[in-house]
């Protein structure tokens, strides 16, 4: 038995032996690890005009697949380019855009169309693609032009896909229960009433991710206030503490409690699967939230525009956010990007990605629509005839009013609904600092 | 002293008295409570998605597989990504060592005005909040031009090296802490004796000093192998690449924006827990040490 | 090398190591000098360098006004500007000090008298001692984004075993959802991780505390619990200092765990995150984020200083 005395610690005993081995594995790795990173810093290194470099936002194993395959397909047609993808978790991929465009980004880059393009490309963190659309622009609509031009009226991004926002809901189980789709907010409350009777959550909700209450923001304003007021409540122009801002949550607070319960400790996935077993009876979300359901059950799923609310505006705008690429400022493949851009605009390589993500619809008004679900193609027609498209809340503002203020002050408003007055009066004073 | 203090000990260990049981049971009770949620976890990742969507996870099983941990392996591209940790841990955690046995000695063996400050500002660093330092980091970090085989990007943003130099900077603190306290423990005139027969300092510090602390030396690798292989913000921020990313950092790619399969992202968090707990169970001895250490010289 | 290594034994048993002042200080030669500036002279530069400059580095930019775009002469400098928004208009920083004050207290008071506590009972001849043991510290090796991943398959309102466990399944409480208490949830799940570290701690500091005080105390007729509270507990004064600083610094440190769970939002609100979400977020607002770097700083600069005047005034008077 060890008697111990004060201040003796009792030491593990660790051999000489043992120690030297453990130190010497270390320094051995040390050595090995400095010589791979310098094969493969020799390979790949800047200055390569075989080489262009992609920066994908795409993490998730079916649609990474979907795009590395479109890249493939490239490097095959290209005459000798062979593009290298950078792969990063879509969230992380955002938060860290700032960083990486100033710090060493690749060539090719994936980002989203609008103001949330904007702020970069007046920055100067990304290229002038003017030249580039002087080719491809026949491939677009005028609306997904704009959405790719910057402040100065060049443009600096290409579209890929797109999709839209809208009350997904099951056929299978409206017919069963006989509910036939709201054109009005009266018809809709009556429809949620009759849910709730029914034993279904009416609206399944989520908004532990901080954005998917956004999208119900933006429908119920411009529904409301119309497109103009929207967009210039978003740009900064409009006062957040106007009487038609309060209208906004004074209408989501009627509906609320036809929502899903405990919104701000669920996942939008979570939500979607309530939808998917049928256990809630409409989700106003983007068309992704198929994503969540399997195979046998995707045919199933179909959606409706938002219903009108001011018959002035009705339904005339649709939420329609554009995935695509731009250019980094100083890229080190110039002719090799643009020829990645170029590529990524035309129809093929979109209409494959879309095979293995079918709810977005491809950006080139010339791709074929034969193999489109319904669902795509009502999404499709939808877009065709919206008179007015926004983004998304976080893609139509100032990414850090967006992460900010609006993320916050909207869980404040769900989580204590008579609170309005004092959320939006944070959000006008961080507005005011923000768009100065 | 040592006869009394031992004769009562294998005596108590025969008589089985209520309140010995009582202190097993409550024991025991308390240590299920603490692995609770690792079995909570383990239980999910065994279990299928189309089982638990329906059935929720409260239920039984209706049958047990291994596919999460398969399928977290490939989709998530572990060994890449513990290959990655291990280019970032093992060198930190060796330099560490080394670096901070230095600045140890040379605090403890010798007396000079500056050496509580030295220590002071080492510990001091240790314990400040990482985020409070990550804005300049960053932009310290693009303004240090590097040979393009260290990193690609010619600078220390989005290399490992930049990593491993953070880490180095900042566990010295604790460890350069741990290993003076300890060193002061050792007898001075070992050092001044071999000082009379003429060793250089050097030659105190590596032949005389270092083998003597190895103890705490392989105590304190095994603790820094753990917080290192845990750290999640510096990866976060300085790494761009998100194949260089470190495990830990590379677990969000489990979660997807797309599909949310926790039985999946279970299985996932186990694996990547996996090296640690290896760690744990193997070098339990050295890790225990490792913490002990810091304290009862403190 | 095993002469040497003989030597120590030899000396050890002699006692704690005579403290002689003065006496360290024998000539050194000159190569030994520079030998001796490089061991010390390098670790310095490395953390000075990369530890030190980048803190100063971020009180001067709480005075200033940048996005983090471009190079230093885009940065507007504004002086107590963001000091001024942060007090009196972000409506996250007042939460997030509370939380952090309340993360404090609760790892003071519930990690630390539960790992006191199991330090006490495991501190005796016991069987399965070791296994218990290991399996209380088992949780400490899990990194806290880990620890929150976890402990989400707990919590969660649609089918987590907490709610299931109570009997809540049909009306669920949402455990992290509820801003009133979600950071309770989640403090509960750092309790989880953190215990088994304090009763390491204390364990070794029981370990080391003299049998023969015990012992004595015990003849006095003192009572065991007598015993442990004016014999035990303040022999072990410099484990308490370690567990206070400890815990203090994973209070103040917390981050991993909420920006896991929530990126920190809905009653999760914590200065780390406030801090990471201005100046690495899309947009950054590098001079608020900094303002509130230089308020975390301050708060634990406080404690680190009485914690280094408590370790090293002692050492003062040797």
């Amino acid at each position: 038995m060890v008697l111990h005395t004060p201040g003796s610690t009792p030491l593990p005993h660790f051999g000489r032996r043992t120690m030297l081995r453990v130190m010497l594995a270390g320094a051995g790795v040390a050595a090995t690890s400095g010589l791979l990173s310098a094969c493969g810093g020799g390979a790949s290194s800047g200055g390569d005009s075989k080489v262009v470099t992609f920066g994908n936002n795409l993490s998730d194993q079916v649609p990474k697949d979907a795009i590395t395959a479109a890249v493939k397909a490239f490097e095959a047609q290209s005459g000798g380019l062979s593009v290298t993808i950078n792969t990063k978790q879509h969230e992380q991929y955002q938060e860290q855009i700032n960083n990486y465009l100033q710090g060493k980004p690749d060539d090719v880059l994936a980002w989203f169309a609008g103001y949330r393009m904007r702020f970069f490309a007046d920055k100067g963190l990304t290229s002038d693609l003017s030249d580039l659309w002087g080719k491809v622009g026949g491939n677009y609509s005028d609306a997904l032009k704009q959405a790719s031009t910057g402040t100065d009226g060049k443009q600096y991004f290409v579209p890929f896909t797109q999709y839209a926002w809208g009350m997904f809901y099951r056929k299978s189980l409206w017919q069963e229960r006989g509910y036939a789709v709201p054109k009005t907010l009266d018809e809709l409350v009556a429809l949620s009433t009759k849910m709730k009777a029914d034993g279904l959550i009416p609206i399944a909700f989520a908004q532990k991710q901080g954005w998917p209450a956004m999208g119900t923001f933006d429908q119920l304003n411009f529904r409301v206030n119309g497109y103009q007021f929207h967009v210039d409540l978003l740009a900064g122009k409009e006062d957040w503490q106007d009487k038609r801002v309060k209208d906004v949550f004074d209408t989501w607070k009627r509906l609320l409690p036809f929502h899903q319960e405990n919104a701000l400790g669920r996942e939008w996935q979570e939500a979607a699967q309530t939808l998917q077993q049928k256990k809630s009876g409409m989700y106003l979300l983007g068309a992704f939230v198929g994503q969540q359901f399997p195979d046998a059950d995707k045919d199933d799923l179909d959606f409706f525009p938002f219903p009108e609310i001011n018959p002035e505006h009705g339904t005339d705008t649709v939420e329609a956010p554009i995935d695509g690429y731009m250019m980094a400022k100083k890229p080190s493949n110039s002719d090799g990007g643009l020829k990645l851009l170029e590529y990524l605009s035309s129809a093929e390589p979109q209409l494959a990605y879309l095979k293995a993500d079918p709810t977005a619809v491809a950006t080139n008004q010339k791709a074929d629509q034969a193999s489109y679900s319904p669902l795509q193609k009502k999404v499709a027609d939808t877009i065709k005839n919206a008179k007015h498209i926004t983004q998304f809340l976080d893609r139509d503002t100032d990414p850090g009013f967006a992460s900010e203020a609006a993320t916050n002050g909207l869980i404040a408003f769900i989580k204590d609904p008579n609170s309005v007055d004092s959320v939006l009066k944070g959000m006008a004073d961080q507005a005011k600092n923000i768009f100065k | 002293m040592t006869a009394t203090l031992e004769r009562p000990a294998p005596a108590r260990k025969r008589t089985v008295t209520p309140a010995r049981i009582a202190l097993h049971v409550f024991l025991v009770l308390t240590c299920l409570m603490t692995l609770a949620p690792l079995l909570w976890a383990v239980y999910a990742s065994l279990r299928t998605y189309e089982d638990t969507s329906v059935n929720g996870y409260f239920s039984i099983a209706k049958s047990l597989t291994f596919e999460n941990f398969a399928k977290a392996w490939e989709i998530g591209d572990l060994p890449h990504f513990y290959w990655n940790t291990l280019l970032i841990t093992i060198p930190a955690l060796v330099v560490t060592l080394l670096l901070s046995s230095m600045v140890a000695f040379g605090v403890s063996r010798f007396s000079f005005k500056f050496n509580i400050a030295l220590l002071m500002l080492f510990t001091a660093g240790n314990l400040l909040p990482q985020q409070v330092i990550v804005t300049p980091l960053w932009r310290l970090y693009r303004l240090i031009v590097v040979p393009e085989w260290v990193s690609e990007s010619g600078s220390l943003i989005d290399s490992q090296l930049g990593v491993i130099l953070i880490h180095i900077a900042f566990q010295m603190g604790f460890c350069t802490f741990v290993l003076s306290n300890y060193m002061k423990t050792i007898p001075y005139e070992l050092t001044e004796a071999a000082r009379v027969d003429g060793a250089s300092v050097f030659r105190q510090y590596w032949q005389l000093t270092l083998p003597l602390c190895r103890p705490v030396l392989a105590a304190l690798a095994t603790l820094e192998f753990t917080w290192i292989y845990n750290d999640f913000l510096w990866a976060l921020v300085l790494i761009q690449d998100g194949d260089k990313m470190p495990v830990t950092s590379a677990l969000q790619n489990l979660k997807g924006t797309f599909f949310t399969d926790n039985n999946l992202i279970a299985a996932g968090s186990l694996l990547v827990a996996l090296p640690t707990l290896v760690v744990f169970f193997v070098l339990q001895r050295q890790f225990v040490g490792g913490l002990t250490l810091g304290s009862t010289k403190g | 090398m095993t002469a040497v290594q003989e030597k120590p034994k030899a000396v050890a048993p002699s006692g704690p190591p005579p403290r002689r002042r003065g006496k360290r200080a024998t000539a050194l030669a000159g190569t030994d000098k520079l030998v001796l500036a490089l061991m010390l002279g390098i670790p310095t530069i490395v953390h000075l360098l990369f530890v030190w400059i980048p803190t100063l580095g971020s009180v001067a930019l709480s005075f200033s006004e940048w996005n983090g775009i471009g190079g230093f002469e885009d940065i507007e400098w504004i002086g107590v500007g963001n000091y001024v928004e942060i007090f009196t208009e972000y409506p996250r920083f007042w939460p997030a000090v509370q939380h952090n004050l309340i993360w404090l207290v609760f790892l003071l008071v519930v990690p630390t008298s539960a790992g006191l506590l199991l330090a006490v009972l495991l501190d005796r001849e016991l069987r399965f001692s070791r296994i218990y043991q290991s399996a209380l510290y088992l949780p400490m090796v899990l990194s806290l984004a880990l620890v929150g991943f976890i402990w989400q398959l707990i919590y969660t309102p649609d089918g987590g075993l907490l709610n299931s466990l109570l009997g809540l399944s049909a009306n669920p409480v949402d455990w992290i959802g509820d801003s009133d208490i979600n950071l309770y949830a989640v403090l509960v799940a750092a309790a989880w991780r953190h215990t088994g570290y304090i009763m390491l701690l204390y364990l070794a500091g029981l370990k080391s505390v003299d049998p023969a005080l015990k012992e004595a105390a015990a003849l006095d007729g003192a009572s065991s619990a007598q015993t442990f509270f004016r014999v035990t507990f303040p022999v072990m004064k410099p484990v308490n200092i370690v567990v206070l600083v400890v815990t203090v610094i994973e209070a103040l440190r917390a981050f991993d765990i909420v920006y896991v769970i929530n990126k920190g939002r809905n009653g999760l609100e914590l200065l780390s995150v406030l801090v990471t979400d201005n100046i690495i977020g899309e947009a950054s607002r590098i001079g608020r984020g900094s303002a509130v770097a230089v308020v975390l700083l301050t708060i634990s600069l406080g404690f680190i200083i009485t914690y280094l005047y408590q370790v090293f005034s002692k050492e003062n008077r040797t």
